[in-house]
């Protein structure tokens, strides 16, 4: 667990919903305009996928660019607003354990992987496919998923434009917090990728708590 | 936190499998990327199918067949070019940037470099390249990002472009992935911070886009949100469809990196 702590901590049993993400595994749920979402990474070192829709026109929805933009800066942590494509702040990160979060990488599919990693791994399973199979409970198609939020994902961009995904710096427990600012859907691919160390090489369980709005 | 022994032994092939991996990848050494192309580089004789120029502010569409290219040309001054793009065959198909940053372990892209669509295929090689300072984090202008940086004038912007783009072509908001913009030299700084270099790009600078399959290229000449300039005043730009010359064996974009080489792997299947 991190050092730092958001305060006040809002106590897990307060929480109006509680789902349990198996490893490996979609999610999706909606997000109320005032309500709060955390997402806990149980074990540590797990990488989680997440993309926003507007909950009542899926054609807007989270753009990294355009909230790497209004920041000013390459890295999500807390503060950082989520910026839709129509430029309209959907969610605020209100709490954050562990302290950095990616945007700029995107999620894995098969297709990437055999690129990154060698055509021997195609076939095994990726965060695309459950993107894939979540938006589709929603009628979405794969035209509708975009570059995401990689919650728990370290990815440092060098002053010279350079890359990579180095390891984990979740600890079990630490999580994040938004506030929506306009009902959300929610979706999750906790990510099942075994080829690089984002996921300390062992999928695992993530929580997903929604808070009511605070007094 | 304890792992059972069957989990341990599940990391540890993994890691091992990750390493073997990470072995064999640098044994295919990245070869060396030669540097910016020289400015004045000319087409070659007869090669040019279509020039276009596009006025500031505003934005071109065009088809791009495997072997074609597209040279985007600062003939009039500097200006900043975002594109989007889609596979000809199937517009889910489309240029992908996270994918384009992280299989290259890079966001500086440049001569040498290749972009990819979503589906793990090549879509673009930059065959040449004056500058190698573009932008691929933060993407084009937006009404919000002219507003923040000129106040509340109505002023052309990319967003607004390539939805004019997609619409044109039987596509809607939901097709516009993000985009990749030439000229536009964005960096970060040692905390992440985004920053803007000064005198990264003048007249005369190109780039030369070799397709990699059939493909709908979409432009914008809209000055970048991060462009220091006080004010709005794109020059035109010069975009010519050419034919490129047939790649050799050697082909830099096609071998520089094992990431790239598979990746054209995928373009054959």
């Amino acid at each position: 667990m991190s050092q730092f702590f958001a305060s006040p901590v809002r106590d897990a049993s307060s929480a109006l919903r509680d789902y349990f993400v198996p490893a490996n595994a979609p999610f999706s749920c909606l997000v109320k305009a005032g309500e709060s979402v955390r997402i806990v990474d149980l074990e540590g070192q797990q990488a989680v996928d997440t993309l926003f829709y507007k909950a009542d026109d899926f054609s807007e929805r989270y753009s990294s660019q355009d909230t790497l933009r209004v920041q000013g800066s390459a890295y999500v942590s807390t503060g950082t607003k989520l910026i839709s494509s129509e430029g309209n702040v959907m969610l605020t990160v209100t709490a954050d354990t562990c302290g950095r979060h990616d945007t700029s990488a995107g999620a894995c599919s098969c297709e990437a992987n055999t690129v990154r990693f060698g055509h021997q791994v195609k076939y095994l399973h990726a965060c695309r496919e459950n993107f894939v199979i979540e938006v589709a409970k929603h009628g979405m198609t794969k035209r509708d998923i975009v570059p995401n939020i990689n919650f728990f994902m370290n990815v440092p961009v060098e002053p010279t434009g350079e890359l990579a995904i180095v390891d984990g710096i979740s600890g079990p427990g630490d999580y994040v917090e938004l506030r929506a600012e306009m009902d959300v859907l929610l979706v999750i691919s906790n990510c099942p990728q075994i080829n690089n160390p984002c996921n300390g090489f062992n999928p695992t369980p993530i929580q997903v708590l929604v808070f009511g709005a605070e007094d | 936190m304890t792992v059972s022994v069957e989990t341990q032994k599940f990391i540890e092939e993994n890691r091992r499998r990750y390493e073997a991996l990470k072995a064999a990848g640098q044994q295919h050494a990245p070869k060396a990327l030669p540097g910016p192309t020289p400015r004045g580089t000319l087409l070659p004789e007869g090669a040019a199918i279509h020039a276009e120029t596009i006025p500031g502010g505003w934005y071109w569409s065009t088809p791009l067949k495997a072997g074609e290219a597209l040279r985007i040309h600062l003939a009039h001054g500097p200006a900043a070019v975002s594109m989007i793009a889609w596979s000809a065959s199937d517009a889910s198909e489309r240029l992908n940037y996270a994918d384009t940053v992280k299989v290259q372990w890079t966001s500086a892209l440049g001569k040498g470099r290749v972009l990819f669509s979503d589906m793990g295929r090549v879509m673009f090689s930059l065959i040449e390249d004056t500058t190698g300072m573009h932008d691929a984090l933060v993407g084009g202008s937006t009404p919000a990002s002219n507003r923040a940086r000129y106040g509340e004038t109505v002023l052309r912007n990319t967003r607004d472009n390539f939805i004019l783009e997609a619409l044109k072509l039987g596509l809607d908001k939901r097709d516009i992935p993000p985009a990749l913009t030439f000229f536009a030299p964005v960096r970060t700084d040692a905390d992440g911070n985004f920053r803007w270099i000064d005198g990264a790009r003048q007249q005369g600078d190109f780039v030369d886009l070799r397709a990699e399959m059939d493909l709908t290229v979409a432009l914008s000449n809209c000055p970048h949100p991060m462009d220091p300039a006080p004010d709005y005043a794109p020059p035109p730009v010069e975009a010519i469809r050419f034919k490129a010359p047939a790649p050799a064996a050697d082909d830099l974009c096609r071998t520089a990196t094992i990431e790239a080489v598979r990746g054209f792997e995928n373009n054959a299947r």
